[in-house]
């Protein structure tokens, strides 16, 4: 799987010696620009307030979901059921993808039933979801689950399979038992990939999760605050959620993944950052 | 991937992933017959086969594959019209790339799906709205490896080319354009892969009366699991033949002719 880097950014200019000041200003400039031109157009009324708010008024939104305690809830919903059906992903899919990696027999068993399901996108199970598992928690974390594992299966089986020849019998030269070598050359070898596959997976993941709320009907999350302003055309607060989204989705890459890297493979010398 | 399979093991293994395969298709046949679960919601493999049958033949199935496509295809067109331009400026010109760079990095990670309400509020239900939230989707893995590629071309090359005498043009056409073309190739490949996710979920919220997405959506109101079963499959099928057939030709008579990737293995 090409895995392109999902957020190129600002890192580059960075690393050119300019101030931090400067490479703020540069970074902040278009976001300037395209906030001008947003309040411009919804301050000369080509379009009904309610359905183009200003920037003041959605962050007014923002502001009061925050006091009121609605926003985190549901903020907290959203993740909590990201995180138990990645986890789920997570689990299962380094599992089988190191089995099949080390076995020959599961790999031939299992590569066949997971190259089949994984070009059907995820959402389109959904529905089917839903029936077998009723409407409400369980189907959505499934679902996610479902959905983050094949990115992960796929890479970490790549990874086992990418560790180099000469460290496994260099290591077994030397007198590695099984359980050593998994866990000091197979498991830190394969990491990188593993790696890859678990940022592919979630960000899977928090690509349909949103839609998943919706149509699962969950009591709380962030993607039925978003669908349900619609009935209001709370244009305002369907942006406020929108924005919280892509924060999120910012920080999972950059909080979680980049310090994992940092501290893992990068340190390790196995990748450059 | 180290060693070559001899044919040995090859035909074991095809043998053992085709066991397999029959294995789970009869575990689920004989779930769906022992009546565990309603027949409604686990029909039976010949049952969901059949419904296929009459959804080719009455046309229906035909119908809602070409909807899906048409808009998929609108929305991933202009992506590419708009994104690959863009994606190849932000690789030449500075003020460019530090004008996009950062509002890409900030919109991308925004699920496409996540903007279906403000869109159909914007533009009402119906088409625009999918072709909309396609764009959206396949917009972004478009512009930063189009950015990417331009950024990745062997300086060695642009050297040979200029002390060679190539002009702008043909440096661009000749050297720069086809060095960046594996990027290319993988951010089309991209941004058809989220474009086709984004199609069948922004479907099943804003679409009418046709659609695979729709369709499958629709069916869960009448408990028509064997709808929803083939039209799921017909998903898997389109995407896998857009990923093995147009992707993997194009590869074929690009890159890969030009000896600029190898071909993976396995």
């Amino acid at each position: 799987m090409a895995a392109l880097p999902e957020t190129l950014t600002a890192g580059r200019l960075a690393t050119l010696g300019e101030s931090h000041l400067r490479a703020f200003a540069r970074n902040a400039f278009p976001f300037l620009v395209l906030g001008a031109v947003w309040e411009i157009v919804a301050h000369l009324g080509f379009f009904p307030t309610k359905l183009f708010p200003p920037i003041e008024t959605i962050a007014a939104a923002l502001y009061r979901l925050t006091i009121s305690g609605i926003l985190p809830l549901q903020v907290a919903e959203t993740l909590l059921r990201l995180g138990a059906g990645f986890a789920l992903a997570a689990i299962f899919g380094v599992t089988l993808g190191i089995l099949m990696g080390r076995s020959r027999l599961i790999e031939d068993i299992a590569l066949p039933l997971v190259s089949i399901g994984a070009p059907i996108p995820g959402i389109a199970y959904a529905p089917l979801f839903m029936l077998w598992f009723d409407l409400g928690n369980k189907s959505a974390i499934l679902l996610v689950g479902f959905v983050s594992a094949f990115p992960i299966i796929f890479n970490t089986w790549t990874g086992v399979k990418a560790v180099k020849e000469i460290w496994v019998r260099s290591a077994q030269v030397m007198g590695a038992d099984d359980r050593r070598l998994f866990r000091h050359v197979i498991l830190p070898g394969a990491l990188p990939y593993v790696l890859t596959g678990l940022r592919l997976g979630l960000a899977q993941a928090w690509r349909i999760l949103v839609v998943v709320e919706l149509l699962a009907a969950v009591p709380n999350g962030l993607g039925l605050l978003i669908f349900g302003a619609r009935q209001f055309l709370a244009t305002d607060v369907m942006l406020a959620g929108i924005a919280v989204i892509g924060i999120i989705g910012l920080a999972l890459e950059k909080l979680v993944f980049q310090r994992l890297e940092q501290a893992t493979v990068i340190r390790w010398g196995m990748m450059t950052s | 991937m180290s060693t070559n399979p001899t044919s040995i093991e090859r035909t074991r293994s095809i043998l053992r992933g085709t066991a397999a395969i029959i294995v789970v298709a009869a575990l689920y046949e004989v779930t769906a017959r022992s009546g565990v679960f309603p027949r409604a919601l686990m029909p039976t493999l010949a049952k969901v086969a059949s419904t296929f049958a009459d959804m080719v033949a009455d046309g229906s199935m035909l119908h809602h594959a070409v909807t899906t496509l048409a808009r998929m295809l609108a929305g991933f067109a202009l992506a590419v019209v708009i994104g690959l331009p863009l994606g190849i400026l932000m690789g030449r010109l500075r003020n460019v790339e530090s004008f996009f760079l950062p509002l890409t990095s900030a919109l991308m990670p925004i699920p496409s799906l996540a903007w279906v309400p403000v869109f159909i509020l914007w533009f009402g239900l119906g088409n625009a709205v999918t072709v909309l939230i396609v764009l959206y989707a396949a917009l972004f893995p478009m512009m930063l490896s189009a950015w990417s590629g331009m950024r990745a071309v062997n300086r060695l090359w642009l050297r040979a080319a200029g002390a060679m005498g190539a002009d702008e043009q043909a440096m661009f056409w000749k050297v720069i354009l086809p060095g960046a073309s594996p990027f290319i190739i993988t951010g089309l490949r991209q941004a058809f892969l989220r474009a086709w996710i984004a199609v069948v979920g922004a479907e099943m919220l804003a679409a009418s009366d046709w659609g695979l997405g729709w369709v499958i959506y629709d069916s869960r109101e009448f408990l028509n699991v064997d709808v929803m079963l083939a039209s799921v499959a017909v998903i898997g099928i389109i995407g896998f033949a857009f990923e093995r057939l147009v992707f993997g030709s194009l590869e074929r008579f690009t890159v890969q002719r030009w000896g600029m990737v190898r071909v993976a293995k396995g």
